[in-house]
């Protein structure tokens, strides 16, 4: 397939990306470490190279319903943002789902105020992991370009039709150069199609009611199908990207493996850090020693199936969560790696490592010493208690 | 203008059904703007009576398609509908012109709404965004808003042995429309069929955003008797509480001078938010409420002369 290689940031990227899917609307505000993203479209409507209509809200909250008002009418809707600019619109995120709008959302991954932070961690998109957004996490510019192309084909797919945030991780990403492949714009465009045909509030034969009050007999239906859409999103996410690894050869899952088939002692993680990992498992490896990597790249929806059989053989796992649940025990990625092998009859033991928040630097010696931590623990089936990595006790 | 004949024969778009009070204010005006866009329109409503009592699921009373995402987002939502609409029509989508129409309570709209309404109005949305102005939030049972009126009883701002209602006079969401330079605002009163008729048909067929702002009586909320709803907002207007104006292009029009000023009383008494003011030791308080509605008057004489 054609493609070309390009020298881009994360932020870039998403921006090329956008460019390239051209959708009909796009409404945003900035917020750092994301703006650029909607910089650089900006400039792309103002020179007329993409058909979008740009709505410069005055807030996110305004934008996220200025989303869900154009997707209602079918338009192809996107955004941006991060952070605070989520937190704001917290309360739409939950609507824009439960009214079943496709909308995508490129999110660069920033920490939470107090104290206020620019720097990557994922308390922001963890605060929304239950909001019926699908999730998509990058380990590096080519997945983040990569999953933003995918997400448009899945939020839309028929028999999803839910909103979709790909992300990448704040500034380790969104700022710093790195070579990716891109296709080109017809292909792009050939992949993602037209919309498919759903009911909006453009039809004026058969208007309809969007947003409406649902009351003790209906609300729990309607929350239902959510959930159950959800789960049926974990097929039509594997054919999205079967389809995209036709086109490039770059083929996604839910999760990537590094050395975990037969590895005794493995990291769980979500993404820049998958980068770093990988390096000490190797050197790690060289060692002898049996260890591996999973990085979690599709989160919500959670493929508990696929990651229970691809972790429940591994001794000793450490699961590093870039964001606290400050629920007194552990993070929201250890939550769910411990609900998917409670099923399991060999319980790896599992250990919580809270790291990197606020930006704070994840280095080679972290991660060794998560290892050095699991080599530590001798029996399987227990858990640990959290341990937090690289920060002043 | 259509004749009251004419737009009784057009098909309605906010049709019977509705769990809105017996005389309540919304559904007069709901159905008035509706009968009044002779055109395809697209309707958002924000949170509150009119919303909540229109939509229950599985029944609608809007015959046209219809949008609610949230409380205080009405504007922004229309915004982006409006978005699309413009970019579809380009790429021959569309064929059909469009109108758009915003509601919202006056929580939704002077409180809670009020930094998503100014964002649509400065950039300019083309949608008419209608305030139905019941005075306080009436759908979470009558809490104060900053549109309640100077010594009103509500339940957030109760009328008790030392504070006598609200104490705040409403604020003036009309000169903070205009102050946007919209191309037109106007305010006025179901009462009144074709001075909201008129206005609304002069609304959409602005190019542009347009705001107008209804007086919208509330039976349980005021509390008044629901066969008074439309006698009672002719009164707001006799005695100047709610004088019905419009602003077109930064030219202000007053579009009814009452014969003779009635005095503020009038207005207080067939509501039973205000039945303390009436009561010996709290004269002040009306007199009060009088000098403000003459020096809102005055001030609104004064702009229509010089604009
Ligand atoms: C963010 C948010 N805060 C509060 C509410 C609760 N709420 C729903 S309607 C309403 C008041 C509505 O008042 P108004 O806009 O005046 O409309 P009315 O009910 O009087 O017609 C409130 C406070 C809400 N739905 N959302
Ligand atoms: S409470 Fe008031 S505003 Fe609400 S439906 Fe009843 S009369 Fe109408
Ligand atoms: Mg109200």
């Amino acid at each position: 397939m054609p493609s070309k290689r390009v020298t881009k940031t994360g932020n870039e990227i998403f921006a090329e990306a956008m460019r390239q899917i051209n959708p009909d609307v796009v409404a945003a505000y900035p917020i750092t470490p994301a703006t650029e993203i909607v910089q650089i479209f900006s400039q792309f409507v103002a020179d007329g190279i993409v058909k979008t209509e740009y709505v410069a809200v005055e807030s996110e909250h305004s934008a996220m319903s200025a989303c869900i008002g154009s997707a209602a009418t079918g338009a192809r809707t996107m955004t941006g943002t991060s952070s605070q600019g989520l937190a704001l619109m917290w309360e739409m995120l939950y609507i824009a789902a439960g009214l079943r709008l496709p909308i995508i959302m490129a999110v660069v991954n920033r920490a939470l105020s107090a104290p206020i932070n620019i720097h990557c961690d994922h308390s922001d998109t963890m605060g929304a992991r239950d909001s019926g957004w699908i999730q998509i996490y990058s380990e590096n510019v080519q997945e983040a370009y990569d999953n933003l192309v995918q997400a448009v084909k899945i939020a839309e797919h028929p028999e999803v039709r839910l909103p979709v945030m790909a992300t990448t991780d704040g500034f380790i990403l969104s700022h710093c150069l790195e070579v990716a492949e891109i296709l080109d714009d017809e292909t792009v465009q050939k992949f993602i199609g037209e919309p498919p045909k759903r009911p909006t509030i453009f039809d004026f034969e058969n208007p309809i009611t969007l947003g409406a009050l649902d009351l003790q007999d209906y609300y729990f239906e309607h929350r239902r199908q959510v959930a159950e859409t959800m789960k049926k999103s974990i097929r039509v996410i594997d054919e999205v990207a079967d389809e995209y690894a036709k086109l490039t050869g770059r083929k996604y899952s839910f999760f990537e493996s590094y050395y975990l088939d037969d590895a005794e002692y493995a990291i769980v993680l979500i993404g820049s850090t998958a980068g770093t990992a990988k390096d000490v498992v190797d050197k790690l490896r060289n060692e002898g020693k049996k260890v591996g990597l999973m990085k979690i790249r599709v989160f919500r929806p959670f493929d508990y199936l696929r990651v229970r059989k691809a972790l429940e053989n591994i001794k000793i796992i450490g699961v590093m969560d870039r964001a606290d649940g400050l629920n007194s025990f552990c993070g929201p990625l250890f939550s769910e790696i411990c609900t998917c092998l409670y099923e399991s009859e060999k319980k790896p033991a599992l250990m919580n490592f809270i790291y990197g928040l606020g930006g704070r630097e994840v280095r080679e010696e972290d991660i060794e010493t998560v290892f050095e931590e699991l080599f530590k623990i001798e029996k399987q089936g227990k858990t640990v208690n959290t341990k937090y990595i690289g920060v002043r006790e | 203008m259509p004749s009251i004949k004419e737009l009784a024969k057009r098909k309605e778009k906010f049709v019977s059904g509705h769990r809105l009070c017996p005389g309540c204010g919304a559904g007069v005006i709901a159905r008035l703007v509706m009968l009044a866009i002779d055109k395809p329109v697209v309707v958002g409503c924000a949170t509150g009576c009119l919303e909540v009592s229109s939509t229950i699921f599985p029944y609608s009373s809007w015959d046209t398609p219809f949008i609610h995402s949230a409380f205080e987002n009405v504007a922004a939502t229309i915004s982006g509908a409006e978005s699309a609409y413009k970019v579809l029509k380009k790429q021959g989508k569309i064929d059909k012109d469009i109108v758009f129409v915003a509601f919202g309570g006056d929580g939704g709209t002077y409180d809670i709404g009020l930094q998503s309404l100014s964002g649509a109005a400065e950039r300019g949305h083309r949608m008419l965004y209608v305030c139905y102005n019941n005075q306080a939030y009436m759908n979470t049972g009558i809490q104060r808003s900053s549109a309640t009126p100077r010594g009103a009883s509500t339940t957030t701002s109760p009328a008790g042995k030392v504070i006598p209602g609200k104490l705040q006079f409403s604020k003036d969401i009309m000169s903070i429309m205009i102050a946007h330079n919209i191309p037109y605002a106007a305010q006025t009163i179901p009462g009144r069929w074709n001075d909201i008729v008129n206005k609304v048909e002069k609304a959409i067929n602005t190019d542009g955003f347009s705001f107008i702002n209804v007086l919208s009586p509330c039976r349980l909320g005021w509390p008044h008797k629901p066969e008074m709803a439309m006698e009672i907002t002719r009164i707001a207007v006799e005695t100047c509480f709610w004088p019905l104006y419009e602003c077109e292009n930064g030219k202000y029009k007053l579009n009814y001078k009452p014969k003779e000023k009635k005095p503020i009383t009038e207005w207080l008494k067939l509501q039973g938010r205000f039945a303390h003011l009436l009561k010996p030791g709290n004269e002040h308080i009306v007199e009060e409420i009088q000098k403000e509605v003459d020096r809102r008057w005055e001030e609104l004489l004064k702009k229509c002369e010089t604009s």
